[in-house]
């Protein structure tokens, strides 16, 4: 623990850790400095003035050094001005008063200076109500303007920065907390002032406007209503809103996250939600989210959601809306029948809970548990990932952490930001990827390689040289892989590499070292854990069988899955929404989205997670754990399904990483610093605090003492490609045309055309140019796409986003034509 | 007694290089990088005790000894913002003596071991700048600046910088945010630039007239600088002068010169427009405390160094003297220096930001003949509130002679409310 002083604040001796400002040590101590330009997160600049404090210091001696005393006690020397708590540090002996008369008149100025310029349209605000400058005002401020209100300035009230987040000028109050989130903490740079004096404006200045994946933060941290989301702007007033705690299911970093509900006319008297907000978890997303995770919310109350189980029957393959108990009869005699055919299919769309159940179903019956997903390794994972105490928040010198294969930015933008903070708390990072990502900046090694080179490059980690040195001689290290230009095996191949540098340098079993992967979905890492895997070739994995698919969409994303479902015996599918699956399905079973049920999500970090329900069920739809439960019973075999606690239970112990877990344990909190939020809302934002759990880690084999097994990394499945060869390979987009994020109409409109990239010269060789159409075709699929001149793609390569329509699995030899 | 800083106006053609050279010039940077010891010319600058001239009379030697050694490179900058109202001396020093300011700062790079330094320059000043570069080149043409200075391993550029047309860029830690490349906005003091200034590395900042003194200090030393002058503020001062003078222009006197010397003196102010009384000083230009002098003698005799100034419940600052007589109103004054520092403020505070904004709508009020006697009070309030509560002295600065104004001319203000 760092060194602690003692001082006094309005009269109480407090102690805090040497180099905290004064205000946050009050806030610690109970005592609320009001504030606007201070955010713990974020840099003090002392430029609002609203802190104002009579500070005080022992007088020292100019000739000797030594304090002065009188009567005992040492003398104290107060400033003949004001001074402002969020840019003074404590020290020992500092008579700090914030509610002498002198203090409260500047903290009152200060007000009522703010209130001179402010519109006051407070019953049209969306911030009226959690609004800092509200509730200071009430505080401090006076009950009587004296400003002449014919004289107040009038400034545009509906600046759209970007489509999601609008501006109104007369509200801002300059503090400048949006930019410095951007600069400091997002590091993107896209915003900023312009103009000086009164007229100081926000603008953006990046094209498309407000260009950051991290954009809704800063309505959270903006103490006025200035900036808002398009998504919620008059959409509802706070004092309204219920809240109730949930993890984002976008990705694998599991944000923890508030759902604001409402009960709404408009909804026909159901209760909706209204708005996302960041949960505090100093652990994994801070008071953060990314605009993913804040707007993708959609989905859940989409049009296609299933609402009736149906089924398909006859030549014709008749539509027929069902009763639960003939829909999951009808499954379950179809899967006794399939003996030794049986195959569930699932994503980690799904729960912990669910997918326990789908996999003891799966055992019990002779089935192969299949997990929906590009990316392999994860048994690798479970051994060696990261487990309990483990915190990229307070890595910094002394660590090293290697991102191999992965636009962080792009697939887990909160562990982008996690990653290159503790890089700049002095955290060695190394940065390995065929092109350019965003990271590459706070990296201390930046390595390049070839597609399909990735594992050379790991294994620099564990020989002679710069990156050895960083690697092997690191107190903790940890390495994120992900599936840049790889498929299922390729990817399997690198996490073989990446586990066996982490094995032999003992970077293994213990806080804040092993292996992370940057997954499709929010619980691919459970599913994992419960012994589901990806396929090499799924498409044969599934012809001729009878499935069982939950929470994937194999039809839809790839034509050869359809094809191959197309022979299938017999197709169960459950899931959230209508899709091309749900179309050819034999059973369909609507399952509810995660925001209308209990369960847990398990993080790429590999910390168990409780979400809650929020809204009430869509029309039928069960839990997923529940629907396999209730096919079981018809195939007699018993499975518990009463809640999902009781699944859990169950769970924890039959799996031994999961061992000891229970949902009370999860639902834990402790005390987080920073302190933010709590009852004087200064922050802004009413919904960070965290109530509802911080969630657990899982145990890894490693920690348990068991042998690590590595199996020997194999050679990638690189096509053999001839110069003249166009090398089409597989990346990851944020905002790509899923599901869930279609349903987004916001964020539909970031997903763009489909677009595959590639560098000038390899485009002339084509024959193509920026932003030609073109034919693409490789592996048996072919497809429409945008060209796009990107010079950070190296030679005779060319990008293909996932789930943008050109269904690739893995790299392949591809051809373009106008 | 011949001139110091504006030896120009001794020597004709001063600011050419042969010239500057066979009257000495030189010979104080020759004898410092050869002989003398970093620390040993800091010294010298300490006892002359010489005071910034950027306004806030700050002992120069003292803030180059507080150059932080721990923390590698250093910076040394030339303020030559020179913006304040009723300023023109900075300007006069560098088109017609720029060997004494280059050799100067040059002097003071050696003494804080900086290899690089800045002269910030108004925007406004784009043809002294071109200027200025033509004489840096003729001294590092004569191995006066450049690599290996003189045959030793003391090396120095020296770049000239641009602003773009903003008052503020004038207050150090903003001039070095714009130097920077970033906004022109002041940065929460402390640290001071001694340890944390450009780009983060310790940096020295003078104006261009403190500089200018320094080759004359080593030369004749300092008990030398210390015989003029007075025992608080040695040496001379350039003064601006304007207002309702004769003949407005800068004077160079030794501190402790009078009020009167300068506005009276034959070859000074030569006297008030018509003949008319003096009514109020303005000692720092727009930033002043207001002076009553209402033809008061023993005013127009005090001595001018920044503790007598001070006596008279104002600052010396600058120096920028303005004089005001009995036609003018000080309505009308106070309303120029409100608009001008509504239109300087920076934004990035909020009793600046939104206080001046407020006082300019207050004073229309007033000096358009709309205002009440509350509006009068109301002013006074405002412009008390913002005091000792911004982020840097320009928004005190914007108070004080709205402050002084109508606490001091109050009569002034009762003639042009409404009853
Ligand atoms: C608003 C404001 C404007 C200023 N403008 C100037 C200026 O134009 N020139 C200058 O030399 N100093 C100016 N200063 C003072 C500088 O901040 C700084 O004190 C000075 O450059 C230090 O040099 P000195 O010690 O040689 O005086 C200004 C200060 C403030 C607060
Ligand atoms: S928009 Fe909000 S956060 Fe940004 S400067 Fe204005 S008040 Fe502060
Ligand atoms: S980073 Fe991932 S988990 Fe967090 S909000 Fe974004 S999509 Fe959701
Ligand atoms: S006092 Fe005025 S000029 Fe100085 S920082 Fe504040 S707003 Fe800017
Ligand atoms: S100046 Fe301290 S909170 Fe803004």
């Amino acid at each position: 623990m760092s060194k602690q002083v003692t001082l006094t604040i309005d009269g109480k001796q407090i102690t805090a850790p040497e180099g905290a400002l004064i205000v946050d040590a009050a806030k610690m101590a109970g005592i609320d400095i009001p504030v606007f330009c201070h955010h713990p997160k974020l840099e003090p600049v002392g430029m609002c003035r609203m802190c104002l404090v009579e500070i005080g210091r022992p007088m020292r001696d100019r000739a000797t050094g030594q304090i002065v005393m009188e009567n005992g006690a040492p003398k104290i020397q107060f400033m003949p001005k004001l001074e402002t708590s969020c840019t003074n540090r404590v020290e020992e002996g500092l008579v700090v008063l914030t509610q002498s008369e002198k203090a409260n008149a500047g903290q009152k100025s200060t007000v009522e200076f703010l209130l001179t310029s402010h519109p006051l349209d407070c019953p049209v605000c969306d911030k009226g109500g959690e609004c800092p400058l509200q509730n200071l005002t009430m505080a401090h401020g006076s009950s009587q303007s004296r400003f002449i209100y014919d004289e107040k300035l009038h400034l545009e009230k509906q600046v759209p920065l970007s489509e999601l987040i609008y501006l109104d000028r007369e509200r801002c109050i300059q503090c400048a907390r949006c930019i410095r989130f951007q600069d400091e903490v997002a590091g993107d740079s896209v915003i900023g002032f312009d103009e000086r004096g009164r007229s100081t404006q926000i603008v953006s200045f990046s094209e498309p406007g407000f260009d950051s994946v991290f954009s809704g933060n800063t309505t959270d941290i903006c103490p006025v209503g200035a900036l808002t989301t398009a998504d919620f702007r008059f959409g509802a007033r706070p004092w309204e809103l219920d809240a109730q705690a949930s993890v984002c299911s976008q990705c694998p970093v599991g944000c923890n996250t508030t759902l604001n509900t409402r009960r709404e006319a408009k909804a026909g008297g159901n209760i909706v939600i209204k708005r996302v907000m960041p949960r505090q978890n100093e652990e994994v997303n801070e008071i953060w989210l990314c605009d993913k995770g804040r707007f993708a919310y959609h989905y859940t109350e989409s049009k296609k959601r299933l609402t009736k189980p149906l089924t398909r029957t006859g030549k014709d393959r008749k539509v027929n809306r069902v009763s639960w108990e003939a829909a999951t009869k009808l499954a379950g005699e179809n899967f006794l029948k399939a003996k030794k055919n049986f195959v569930v299919l699932a994503s980690g769309r799904l729960a912990n809970e669910d997918l326990f159940n789908l996999k003891t179903l799966a055992d019990q019956f002779g089935g192969k548990a299949v997990l929906y997903s590009h990316i392999g390794g994860g048994e690798l994972t479970a051994q060696v990932g990261v487990s309990a105490g483990t915190n990229l928040g307070v890595l910094g010198s002394g660590s090293t952490i290697v991102v191999v294969a992965s636009n962080l930015y792009e697939e887990a933008p909160i562990w982008y930001l996690r990653v290159k903070q503790a890089a700049e708390r002095g955290a060695t990072l190394i940065v390995m990827n065929p092109r350019e990502t965003k990271l590459d900046k706070y990296a201390s090694f930046v390595e390049r390689y070839d597609y399909g080179q990735e594992i050379k490059s790991v294994q620099e980690l564990t020989k002679k040289g710069k990156l050895g040195d960083a690697f092997m001689k690191a107190q903790n290290a940890i390495i994120i892989y992900g599936s840049e230009g790889l498929g299922v095996a390729g990817s399997a191949s690198l996490a073989t590499a990446c586990a066996k540098a982490l094995n032999e340098t003992e970077h293994v079993g213990k806080a804040n070292n092993g292996l992370i992967g940057v997954w499709e979905r929010a619980n691919d890492q459970g599913a994992w854990e419960m012994g589901f895997k990806p396929e090499d070739d799924l498409a044969a994995a599934l012809k001729g069988k009878v499935v069982y698919i939950a929470g994937a969409d194999p039809v839809g994303d790839d034509p050869k899955l359809a094809k191959a479902l197309e022979s299938a015996d017999f197709v169960v599918v459950q899931d959230i929404l209508e899709n091309a699956t749900t179309e050819i399905a034999d059973v369909v079973l609507p399952a509810q989205t995660h925001v209308e049920r209990e369960g847990t999500f398990t993080s790429g970090e590999r910390r168990v997670q409780r979400f809650y329900p929020a809204v009430a069920v869509v029309g039928d739809a069960r839990a997923d754990y529940a629907i396999t439960a209730q096919i079981a019973k018809h195939m007699n075999f018993i499975m518990q399904s009463a809640n999902a606690n009781i699944v859990f239970e169950i769970l924890a112990e039959t799996l031994k990483p999961f061992e000891g877990l229970t949902y009370e344990k999860l639902s834990n909190v402790r005390v987080q610093l920073p302190m933010i939020g709590r009852g004087d809302m200064y922050y802004g934002g009413t919904t960070y605090e965290n109530t509802h759990g911080l969630g657990v880690h899982l145990s890894a084999g490693a920690t348990r003492g068991e042998t690590v097994r590595i199996p020997r990394a194999q050679k990638e499945a690189l096509p053999k490609v001839k110069d003249t060869d166009l090398l089409a390979v597989p990346v990851s987009k944020l905002y790509h045309r899923g599901a869930t994020i279609e349903s987004a109409q916001l964020l539909n409109q970031r997903i763009g055309k489909t677009t595959v990239s590639m560098n000038f010269d390899t485009a002339e060789q084509w024959g193509v140019v920026e932003g030609a159409q073109v034919k693409v075709s490789f592996d048996g699929v072919s497809g429409e796409a945008k060209v796009k001149i990107d010079e950070t793609v190296s030679a005779g390569v060319m990008l293909v986003p996932r789930g943008m329509g050109l269904a690739i699995r893995e790299p392949a030899v591809a051809k373009v034509k106008l | 007694m011949a001139h110091v800083v504006l030896r120009h106006r001794d020597i004709p053609n001063l600011n050419q290089f042969d010239v500057y050279k066979k009257n000495g010039g030189f010979s104080a940077f020759k004898n410092a990088v050869k002989k003398m010891q970093p620390t040993e010319v800091t010294d010298v600058v300490k006892n002359s005790g010489l005071r910034g001239r950027g306004g806030a009379g700050f002992p120069t030697g003292m803030k180059w000894s507080f150059i932080d050694n721990k923390n590698w490179p250093h910076y040394v900058v030339a303020n030559a913002d020179e913006s304040e109202p009723g300023t023109f001396k900075d300007r006069e020093i560098m088109e017609s003596n720029p060997f004494q300011f280059l050799e100067g700062l040059a002097l003071c790079s050696y003494a804080v071991a900086a290899n690089v330094a800045y002269i910030y320059l108004r925007g406004e000043f784009w043809q002294l700048a071109a200027f200025l570069d033509e004489k840096i080149a003729e001294m590092e043409e004569a191995g006066l600046l450049g690599n290996k200075i003189l045959g030793t391993d003391y090396s120095l550029k020296i770049y000239t910088h641009l602003g773009a047309g903003a008052y503020i860029c004038g207050e150090e830690t903003a001039l070095l945010e714009s130097l920077e490349g970033k906004r022109g906005q002041p940065r929460v003091r402390p640290p001071f630039p001694p340890t944390f200034g450009l780009y983060g590395k310790p940096t020295i900042i003078n104006n261009v007239e403190t500089f200018a003194n320094v080759p004359m200090i080593l030369a004749n030393g300092a008990d030398w600088y210390k015989s003029m002058g007075t025992a608080d503020s040695s040496g001379v001062k350039v003064f601006s002068l304007s207002g309702r003078v004769r003949r407005p222009g800068n004077y160079e006197l030794p501190f402790g010169a009078t009020f009167r010397e300068l506005i009276y003196g034959e070859k000074n102010g030569a006297g008030v427009q018509d003949a008319r009384q003096v009514k109020a000083l303005m000692p720092a230009g727009a930033s002043s405390s207001l002076i009553v002098v209402n033809g008061d003698d023993k005013i127009l005799d005090t001595p001018m160094d920044y503790a007598s100034v001070r006596t008279l419940g104002s600052e010396l600052g600058s120096a920028s003297v303005i004089v005001i007589d009995d036609t003018v109103s000080i309505d009308w004054v106070i309303n120029k220096t409100i608009h001008f520092f509504k239109h300087e403020s920076c934004g990035k505070c909020t009793p600046c930001r939104e206080g001046t904004y407020w006082m300019q709508n207050i004073v229309h009020r007033i000096h358009g003949g709309d205002g009440k006697q509350g509006d009068v009070d109301l002013l006074l309030n405002v412009a008390k509130q913002m005091q000792g509560k911004c982020l840097c002295a320009l928004g005190d600065f914007s108070a004080m002679a709205v402050v002084t104004g109508i606490e001091r001319f109050k009569g002034d203000f009762d003639k042009v409310v409404k009853v």
